[in-house]
């Protein structure tokens, strides 16, 4: 259980937030503002296996994922962002663009620190504060991460972390005094969202489900768009909003890439997160549990052949064992509900324009993948594809340079790259003499300076 | 490809899982000697490295097999006459370079010649080099020829085969359609072993390379139900990277692969680091290079 913030607790957030935007953060220049945040990127660098080992135990993923694929982006975040600080004018907004104000932050479970950077580095650097609510059962890492802002000795109320359920996160999205609300997590809770925001100033951005479609033609180099394909889907357990959990083979190749993938799928280790060696890591949540259970019943039901791989499940907590349905038609609920889970649906098509039409139908629109040995083919493909993030013989990578958002109900605005900072911006336009804008009239050396960052937590306490 | 190699490269093998592959990696070794400046002499020591590996510890595991040039079968086969007739089944082989080792640029009358008189002095295995050139120039079918031709050479009178191994240094071929296609066209003409290199040109083995070629015999294994065997060779220098293949052995083409009649390190200084760290682990401590004997 972790403490529930109440009515109270988030108005003083706001409250600071609101104070910390208006007397320091938004008057600091940008190369300050970037000085921050470089000391938030190398502190989380420097703290990277503590906060990999606390992603582990919190979340459930495989000690593998959080230490070589979360911390290293959560940093890459970080400078990333903290480069831009300074270079606010050629974000493509004109001359001076200026910060919103308070920003309501909300994240979901599935990357607990990896979405807080997504969210927390583009709003700083842009010159916002933060007010952040991680989800109910992943808080852990952004508590680690407050202590991380406490010794980068940030001016206090920049970044306000605040605990709790579904109602504290509506109380932080319903605040008055909140510019802008940025959320990542369900499509159901999105449209709540809107709705809350619909008729107030506030901006609003919105990073929800998906039902990503992997495409694979028969010229792929299969062993490869194997690789891919379990990466697509088996990758944290599936609780990616951007994982291909629809599989479009083409007819000729399906029965080969079943058998591969099969064969693949068994050499994967369930287990323990924190071995070294887990590829599978739990699920989530007792709820989450269920929701994949409900939904691969369903599945059988609908006359899906289900798959699963033949290992052990350890006897306490919540596992799934990597599952793959075949014979999925594009009327089956498991190849039209987002599943959040390792639940793969296969999909045939016979054409490149069938494989579109399929890969297009459905009410998301976040993310795709295209396996082809030919160039043009993919070009072509990805041309008429309808999902803000396309990968092409590849799946899940990320990179803080490049934009991911999504297309119909997975959302709207971008989070990376220089589309990342739209969302915590507004042009200004300027008619008149003067010099342009008024920030930069607190320096960094009024605030306190930094303290020596703790190398060693253990050698501290000893001595 | 890489993707996967780096991420095969992060299992994590410690304490007994190490023990063992330790020990593993010996039994997977062709102790390699193929210099200009290779005698009778060096053969001699060398076999006796192959048979007790660590004189310190007579639980070490032989080596697979003992590779060497054509010319110097005899001396092995002399130096390994006395353990071998002891072992019952449990042999050292002896391998043997042939087809005008490491350039391939010979007749095809010299190659078989080459291959046949290893054969006739006793070598087990005979490690034959592709033409690269005739590869690369698009001469698939006189590739596919020769290696079915060198295979010929490799009968002895009373019908049986010396073990083909077939290098198609990869490091010249370069990229992995070459060295996908390379792979398939030797197994086709009769290989029991793809190889990766001969040494001799850099990079040799690579575990990205060795990967694709797990896959293609896997592949083969799938269709036919036959299993070639895989050697990559060169360029494997520590216990660590050698560990890193048996990974990829066992996630991509299966355990059974596990075998010296699967899967072999070509390598000559791989020995004395394993050895190296057998002993720290049997220990507790690193010893140093003095407590490894040279060849």
């Amino acid at each position: 259980m972790i403490a529930c913030a109440d009515e109270k607790d988030v108005d003083a957030a706001v409250a600071a937030a609101r104070r910390a935007y208006e007397t320091v953060w938004s008057k600091l220049s940008g190369t300050d503002r970037g000085k921050y945040l470089f000391r938030i990127a190398r502190l989380i660098q420097e703290r990277s296996r503590e906060l990999a080992v606390a992603e582990s135990l919190d979340n459930g993923k495989p000690i593998k994922e959080s230490r070589d694929v979360d911390l290293p982006l959560v940093a890459a975040w970080f400078f990333y962002y903290a480069g831009w600080a300074d270079k606010l004018d050629h974000a493509g907004l004109g001359l001076d663009p200026q910060p919103l104000g308070v920003t309501a932050q909300v994240i979901p479970w599935n990357f607990p620190l990896l979405m807080l950077a997504w969210k927390i580095a583009p709003a700083l650097t842009a010159g916002n504060t933060v007010v952040l609510k991680p989800a109910e059962s992943t808080s852990l890492t952004a508590l680690l991460f407050a202590e991380i802002v406490q010794q980068a000795d940030l001016p206090p109320g920049v970044i306000n972390i605040i605990t709790g359920g579904g109602d504290t996160g509506r109380l932080l999205v319903q605040h008055p005094d909140v510019n802008k609300v940025a959320f990542t997590g369900s499509t159901v809770v999105g449209r709540e969202i809107a709705r809350a925001v619909a008729g107030t100033q506030k901006k609003l951005t919105l990073e929800l489900g998906g039902k990503g479609a992997n495409i694979v033609f028969d010229d792929a180099p299969l062993d490869q768009a194997i690789e891919g394909i379990v990466n697509g889907i088996f990758f944290n357990q599936g609780h990616v909003c951007c994982a291909g959990s629809r599989l479009l083979v083409q007819e000729g190749i399906h029965d080969d890439v079943i058998e591969r993938l099969k064969h693949r799928l068994s050499t994967l280790r369930l287990g323990d997160p924190l071995d070294k060696n887990t590829d599978i890591g739990a699920i989530n949540s007792a709820k989450q549990l269920a929701r994949i259970e409900a939904l691969s019943s369903a599945g059988e039901a609908e006359g899906a052949v289900r798959w699963s791989v033949p290992c052990r499940l350890p006897p306490k907590g919540y596992w799934f064992p990597p599952t793959l349905f075949t014979g999925v038609s594009t009327h089956h609920a498991i190849a039209r509900e987002e599943i959040f889970g390792p639940v793969l649906s296969v999909l045939t098509f016979r054409t490149p324009e069938e494989a579109i039409a399929k890969a297009n139908n459905t009410p998301y629109g976040l993310s795709a993948g295209i396996w082809s040995d030919k160039g043009s083919r993919i070009l072509a493909v990805a041309d008429k594809l309808r999902a803000g993030v396309i990968w092409a013989n590849t799946f899940n990578r990320f990179d803080p340079a490049s934009p991911f958002g999504g297309y119909k109900e997975s959302g709207y605005g971008r989070e990376g790259g220089r589309h990342g900072l739209l969302a915590y911006l507004q042009p200004r336009t300027w008619t008149g003499d003067g010099p342009v804008g008024q920030r930069g009239t607190v320096k960094m050396s009024s605030v306190k300076p930094v303290k020596p960052v703790e190398r060693s937590r253990k050698a501290a306490r000893k001595a | 490809m890489e993707q996967r190699a780096a991420a095969l490269s992060t299992r994590s093998i410690k304490t007994s899982s190490k023990v063992l592959a330790l020990d593993k990696i010996i039994e997977l070794i062709d102790l390699t000697t193929l210099e200009g400046a290779d005698t009778p002499g060096k053969v001699r020591s060398l076999a006796t490295k192959a048979i007790q590996p660590d004189p310190s510890d007579r639980g070490t595991p032989h080596v697979a097999a003992l590779c060497v040039y054509g010319d110097m079968v005899p001396y092995a086969v002399d130096a390994l006459r006395d353990f071998n007739r002891s072992r019952n089944g449990d042999a050292i082989q002896i391998a043997a370079v042939a087809t005008a080792f490491p350039s391939g640029r010979a007749s095809l009358e010299v190659k078989c010649a080459d291959t046949a008189e290893a054969v006739a002095a006793g070598a087990d295995e005979i490690d034959m080099v592709i033409d690269r050139g005739a590869f690369l120039s698009g001469r698939h079918e006189e590739v596919f020829e020769q290696i079915r031709t060198v295979k010929e050479a490799c009968q002895r009178p009373d019908g049986s085969y010396a073990h083909l191994k077939v290098i198609l240094e990869t490091g010249e071929l370069s990229t992995y359609d070459n060295v996908h296609k390379a792979s398939w066209l030797a197994i086709l003409a009769g290989a029991d072993f793809i190889k990766t290199s001969t040494g001799k040109v850099v990079p040799a083995a690579t575990l990205p390379m060795t990967l694709l070629m797990l896959e293609v015999v896997r592949d083969w294994y799938r269709l036919t139900s036959k299993r070639v065997g895989v050697k990559p060779a060169g360029g494997i220098r520590s216990s660590k990277d050698a560990i890193r293949y048996l990974v990829a052995v066992a996630e991509t083409a299966g355990e059974a692969w596990l075998h010296p009649s699967l899967f072999r390190f070509g390598a000559s200084s791989l020995l004395d680091d394993v050895l190296l760290q057998r002993q720290r682990m049997k220990t507790g401590h690193y010893s140093g290079p003095d407590y490894v004997t040279i060849d």
